[in-house]
């Protein structure tokens, strides 16, 4: 969980800081989605690269969800019979909300991708203009999918939230101070990376980026 | 104070079992939980109703003996002590109060609130020992044991055994416990010689148990009537790394 998780994260952090290129201007932020497209040339062919990041992500993002799936048929199997009194949370939401918020996740992820990367559910679509489409995607008139998209990235801070202590700690974080200093850190992380997202969707709807 | 009760009731291991209500009268707020249950057990063999049983030995919150989830906390509301420790002044009058067992795969019930704890022992066969021979107690300066390191494995060491951590933990995991030995064994000189062999074993026999995998969430560490802290599994996965990279095999190897 932590190893994949950790290949998940980087790619995270490089995606948000490539969507905040799109306050840079339209013409920089194509410029950016086409180099995107030629990382690695001339040694590799054209896309090679990008397609090669793919692939590691996908079975990086298949192998999270094995071991998960792992984890969870374990727990369902260590208690046959549930406790008639339904038990409170006692300690963080998170940490009680990372199978079903994975889940919900993977769901966004999907639907991210035949959004902005393939364009079938974009209202534009134009792969040779990326950031035409961002602006097209959270025009104010479609703020049911600016909702979806802060649902979606709360979900996903939730998860980074618990899952980024969780991989300090599966990797051998050991002390009590060192578990503030990691909560802290997760936290702190988790927190940055959703505002680094959902700043590009609200400044389309707020006309910033237009 | 007047309560009503709600009992997981269970002839044997092979009933199905059910929660049985029990209304109880004039109970005292300065009982414990336990003598709260005994009272009621009084009535119920005067009935000639069969007792609940639960497990309880010295009743002063050391031996880990009791063991029950109270309206779905596991040695019920107070934070750091058993369910024999806890008074009914925690309490109001008129409450309902679901008493259930530990649930977990490897905790089977034998008969009402009394389970099955032997797969701890199983875990500690695996490891969770020391072979050189102790003796009488040594010189205390003999060995140097950094301050530090004697209050963490003594934080550790005072894990009582009772399973609340089996219990509270929503993976049904025993990790805490394990690590509880594992933390306390790997900070002491005395525990070095079998340091790596011994996580191995213990996760392993752990595994085999029947109990689920840790996902760091800390319900076990809240739940703790010792206060075992949550970082104690930090350190067994560290030397669970450690024992793996260095290929040390399963103890006596």
């Amino acid at each position: 969980m932590a190893v994949t998780g950790i290949i998940l994260v980087l790619f995270l952090v490089a995606h948000m800081l490539g969507n905040l290129k799109i306050f840079t201007g339209e013409t920089s932020f194509d410029h950016y989605a086409h180099w995107l497209r030629e990382i690695g040339t001339p040694l590799l062919p054209s896309t090679w690269y990008l397609w090669i990041q793919r692939a590691v992500l996908t079975v990086a993002v298949l192998a999270h969800i094995a071991s998960a799936t792992v984890l969870a048929v374990r727990a369902r199997a260590a208690r046959p019979v549930a406790y008639a009194h339904r038990r409170k949370i006692h300690v963080n939401y998170a940490a009680r909300t990372m199978r079903w918020g994975g889940v919900i996740i993977l769901l966004f992820v999907i639907y991210h991708i035949l959004d902005l990367t393939s364009g079938h559910l974009n209202p534009q679509g134009d792969p040779a203009n990326p950031y035409g489409n961002v602006v097209a995607d959270f025009a104010p008139e479609r703020w049911y999918v600016t909702l979806f998209y802060t649902l979606a990235l709360v979900t996903l801070g939730f998860h980074l939230r618990h899952g980024a202590f969780s991989a300090f700690r599966s990797l051998g974080q050991q002390t009590p101070a060192g578990e503030r200093r990691a909560r802290a850190a997760a936290l702190v992380f988790a927190v940055v990376l959703v505002g680094g997202y959902l700043v590009v969707p609200f400044a389309v709807l707020t006309g910033l980026v237009a | 104070m007047n309560l009503t009760l709600r009992i997981w009731r269970q002839r044997g291991p092979q009933d199905k079992g059910r929660m049985v209500t029990y209304p109880i009268q004039d109970v005292s707020p300065d009982m414990s939980f336990l003598e709260m249950l005994d009272v009621l057990n009084e009535r119920l063999i005067l009935s000639g109703e069969e007792p609940v049983a639960f497990d309880h030995d010295c009743r002063e919150g050391i031996c880990g003996m009791c063991s029950l989830m109270i309206n779905g906390e596991a040695h019920g509301p107070q934070r750091g002590t058993t369910a024999c420790q806890l008074h009914m002044r925690q309490f109001s009058d008129g409450d309902t109060i679901d008493i259930e067992p530990w649930r977990a795969r490897a905790f089977p019930v034998v008969k009402d609130l009394v389970v099955n704890r032997n797969a701890f022992d199983k875990i500690i066969a695996a490891g969770g020992y020391i072979t050189a021979p102790t003796g009488s107690a040594p010189e205390a300066h003999s060995v140097p044991v950094a301050k530090n390191n004697a209050d963490a494995a003594f934080e550790s060491a005072a894990c009582i055994g009772c399973g609340a951590c089996v219990a509270a933990c929503p993976n049904g995991s025993g990790m805490l416990f394990t690590a509880a030995k594992i933390t306390q064994l790997s900070l002491l000189p005395q525990g070095q010689p079998e340091r790596y062999t011994r996580v191995i074993g213990m996760v392993d026999a752990h595994d085999e148990a029947g109990f689920g995998g840790c996902t760091n969430i800390g319900e076990c560490a809240a739940a703790c009537p010792k206060g075992i802290p949550l970082n104690t599994i930090g350190r067994l996965n560290r030397d669970y790394l450690k024992a793996t990279a260095k290929r040390a095999g399963t103890p006596g190897s």
